[in-house]
């Protein structure tokens, strides 16, 4: 009984992700798999892309991109049909609309607001260093 | 008994943090000399009875005493030794009481050395004594860990087996040493600003107290990184993980401070910039206690998270976040501004330098928290993974790497570019080189690669000549040189893992083989091992190479019948200029699934942040040794 119950432990909560749900044949359509699978987070754990998730929907999934990609969709198709299902939250790129402008361009507005103030100082001490040495 | 002990002592601790609050801010004021004395002393007992709080839960969960609660729901009898002292913190209780007995010893470190004067320390201890009674409030209303069981149970419910791991042993810790580190230098600065002390006095007191927290920092993120990589099995060392990110978000401000400090303290230019970093910093590291410790963003880490908490703790951040910037906004235009130096000096570059830390803070920070306030304001969810930090993050810090050589090699107040550049010319050749040679030997072709050791060679290559062009050679020169060099360490291991990984993932019987790179991996057998507290399944994998059996591996699948849990154990052979990584998966009929990678060069970026703490020792022992000769000098006609 007990050993039962560690061996369904063991296959519920194995540690490590096999992505081998369903390898594609074609290499050149399994690294495209591979390459979606790593832009997509698995929907049930934390933080995780699905080519690292060991979750049964994450399997679930790369079987789907699987089939996706055999019957001739182009990546940005595979995507597209995993958003209409599940959201922009399946996504570990934002896609840029305008509630993630924020997101996307606010390191750039730091950025320059950062630069502008550094130039204002500079200028200013320079001025003062001149001004004592004349 | 224990946790009588240990509740009393808390308790105790409380009042005297209250009274350390109290008299310490009191004590700012010149005439209140026994005010300070008081402030002393309550520091001193505040921290004996923390220490003794620490050790009455470490007593308690090395005899497994399961009538205290904390005990009862992460140890357990079967546990070594080794882990039952490092869970301790392996749970959110005791990680707030470690949190705590760190402030204690910093606060005690602050008594006995008294940096910056009576008054200065005064109020420094006040600060401290806020924040310790804030916290030790939270933890006997929220998370006390002495919390009775009646009756015990004859067993615990154990520890989870992830954090059965040496590197469990000294990660949080470190980290801790670091996020509670900045809490010295935003007493201090907030200190300066209570007392109106001006002047960089704050600056040069708080400075070790900033070192010992970015060398902690350092190696607390390193040790991290290192941990998740053979941990979780399958050979990532960094996540953009919300629980990383907030160890990233203070040791990015905090390399901020320790560089604006420096101008600070030589030329007293970036003064009120330099109390904001130490502010920031340190809110930052209350922002990373309250995402871990509140679950608001859960992740890998979320092994200990209860939502409830986290008012609390946001009430608490809102609180010394807001009061320190209030104080700082009333006070600040009091001290006297800045100094004057040439557009191209030191004081430029370290302004810099502050720029972009800064911004690749704020991006940090956005990418962290955006979700947060997207599902807020939207109702929808949203994830930020790695290709966001990809995009915004490494642009920030690869201007910054570029910059990075330049600053050592300008003089304050008015430096000179074109001889900068001239001493710097053989480490832009030696850039070049490494670029072309990674581009043409290396598969495959990248040019990002290329760019990436290009741009390592040349912080290194820099680092060196810096180090040969002086005349003398103080510590401080090792100091810049190997923090510096050890971030192109990093960078090396980054880009050479990132690019050049060869992967393999196959399902195996015994004595059939698989190739990864140049090796060939025959799994031998699978056999069944029985350790303290798990069972396993161990494979022992011969690699081959050329014809030859160089190494046995052994992989191994555990599973932890008391937690419920299996983990792997994954074997590395490293060179410590390449990782061999295999890992053992689930058994499929009579074969397993092995999974096998070649990492080039990941060893370079525990190396580099290694390297990098090294030069915040160097840095911080030229400063203690200063002080030392300047007591031993005032010791000598004492005599």
């Amino acid at each position: 009984m007990i050993r039962a119950a560690v061996i369904a432990f063991a296959v519920l909560f194995a540690a490590n992700a096999f992505a081998s749900a369903d390898h594609l044949s074609n290499p050149a359509l399994e690294a495209r798999a591979v390459a979606l699978q790593k832009e997509l987070r698995c929907l049930v754990c934390q933080g995780e892309s699905l080519d690292e998730s060991n979750a049964p929907l994450a399997a679930d999934l790369r079987r789907l991109i699987r089939e996706r990609i055999a019957a001739g969709d182009s990546d940005d198709q595979v995507k597209a049909f995993l958003v209409s299902r599940y959201g922009d939250f399946i996504l570990m790129k934002p896609p840029l609309m305008p509630s993630t402008w924020l997101l996307w361009f606010g390191p750039l507005v730091v950025l320059l607001l950062g630069g502008g103030v550094a130039a204002f100082v500079i200028f200013r001490a320079g001025k003062r260093a001149s001004s004592e040495t004349s | 008994m224990t946790g009588e002990i240990g509740q009393l002592s808390l308790a105790l601790a409380l009042a005297l943090s209250l009274v350390m609050a109290v008299t310490g801010l009191a004590g700012a004021r010149t005439d209140a000399a026994l005010s300070r004395e008081i402030a002393s002393g309550a520091a001193s007992g505040f921290f004996v009875f923390i220490v003794l709080a620490f050790g009455a839960l470490t007593y308690a969960s090395i005899t497994s005493d399961f009538s205290i609660l904390n005990v009862a729901q992460n140890s357990h009898t079967a546990k070594p030794l080794i882990y039952k002292i490092t869970g301790v913190w392996g749970n959110h209780e005791g990680s707030m009481l470690l949190w705590m007995l760190v402030l204690a010893i910093y606060s005690a470190i602050m008594v006995f050395t008294k940096r910056g004067g009576a008054r200065l320390t005064s109020a420094a201890l006040g600060v401290q004594g806020l924040l310790a009674s804030a916290f030790l409030l939270f933890i006997l209303f929220t998370s006390n860990p002495f919390l009775r069981l009646d009756p015990p149970p004859f067993e615990g419910a154990g520890l989870n087996p992830l954090l059965q791991d040496p590197g469990l042993a000294f990660h949080p810790p470190m980290l801790y040493v670091g996020y509670v580190g900045l809490s010295a230098a935003f007493a201090y600065a907030a200190a300066a600003l209570i007392t109106s002390e001006n002047g960089a006095d704050w600056a040069r007191a708080a400075r070790p107290f900033m070192l010992m927290a970015w060398i902690a920092l350092t190696l607390g993120i390193t040790l991290g990184s290192w941990w998740a990589y053979y941990d979780l099995g399958w050979g990532g060392f960094w996540f953009w993980d919300p629980v990383e990110n907030a160890a990233l978000m203070p040791w990015l401000v905090a390399t901020a401070l320790l560089h604006s400090a420096l101008a600070t303290e030589r030329t007293g230019a970036f003064r009120n910039w330099t109390l904001l970093l130490a502010i920031m910093a340190f809110s930052l590291s209350l922002i990373g206690t309250f995402l871990v410790r509140s679950g608001v963003l859960s992740s890998v880490h979320a092994f200990a998270n209860d939502p409830r908490r986290g008012v609390y703790i946001l009430a608490m951040l809102i609180a010394a976040i807001g009061g320190a910037l209030a104080l700082f906004a009333w006070r600040a235009p009091k001290l006297e501004a800045g100094a004057s130096f040439e557009p191209i000096s030191r004081e430029s570059a370290l302004l810099l330098n502050n720029v972009f830390l800064t911004a690749a803070a704020a991006t940090v920070f956005l990418g962290t928290l955006y979700p947060l306030f997207y599902n807020a304001f939207t109702g929808m969810r949203l994830s930020v993974g790695p290709p966001y930090f990809a995009i915004t993050f490494a642009p920030i810090f690869v201007a910054l790497l570029i910059l990075v050589p330049f600053g050592p090699r300008l003089s304050w107040r008015k430096g000179d570019l074109k001889a900068a550049l001239r001493t710097l010319a053989p480490a832009i050749g030696i850039a070049a080189v490494a670029g072309i040679a990674v581009l043409a030997i290396a598969t495959p072709h990248s040019l990002a690669a290329a760019g990436a050791f290009a741009l390592a060679s040349w912080v290194i290559g820099a680092s060196a000549i810096d180090l040969l062009k002086r005349q003398t050679r103080p510590l401080s020169a090792y100091a810049s040189a190997l923090a510096h060099a050890g971030l192109g360490v990093t960078l090396m291991g980054i880009a050479g893992t990132t690019v050049f990984r060869s992967e393999a993932l196959e399902v195996l019987a015994p004595g059939q083989s698989m190739q990864v790179a140049q090796y060939t991996l025959r799994l031998g057998r699978v056999e069944n091992v029985q350790g303290p507290n798990y069972q396993a399944e161990r494979a022992v994998v011969d690699v081959i190479a050329n014809g030859h059996t160089i190494a046995v591996m052994t992989p191994e699948k555990r599973i932890y019948p008391v937690e419920g849990q299996a983990i792997s154990d994954t074997s590395i052979r490293t060179t410590g200029f390449s990782d061999l990584y295999v890992a053992l998966g689930e058994q499929d009929g009579g074969a397993w699934k092995l999974r096998a990678y070649v990492n080039p060069l990941a060893p370079f970026i525990w190396f580099g942040g290694a390297i990098m703490a090294l030069g915040g020792l160097a840095s911080l022992w030229s400063r203690l040794r200063v002080k030392f000769a300047r007591a031993a000098e005032a010791a000598v006609p004492a005599q």
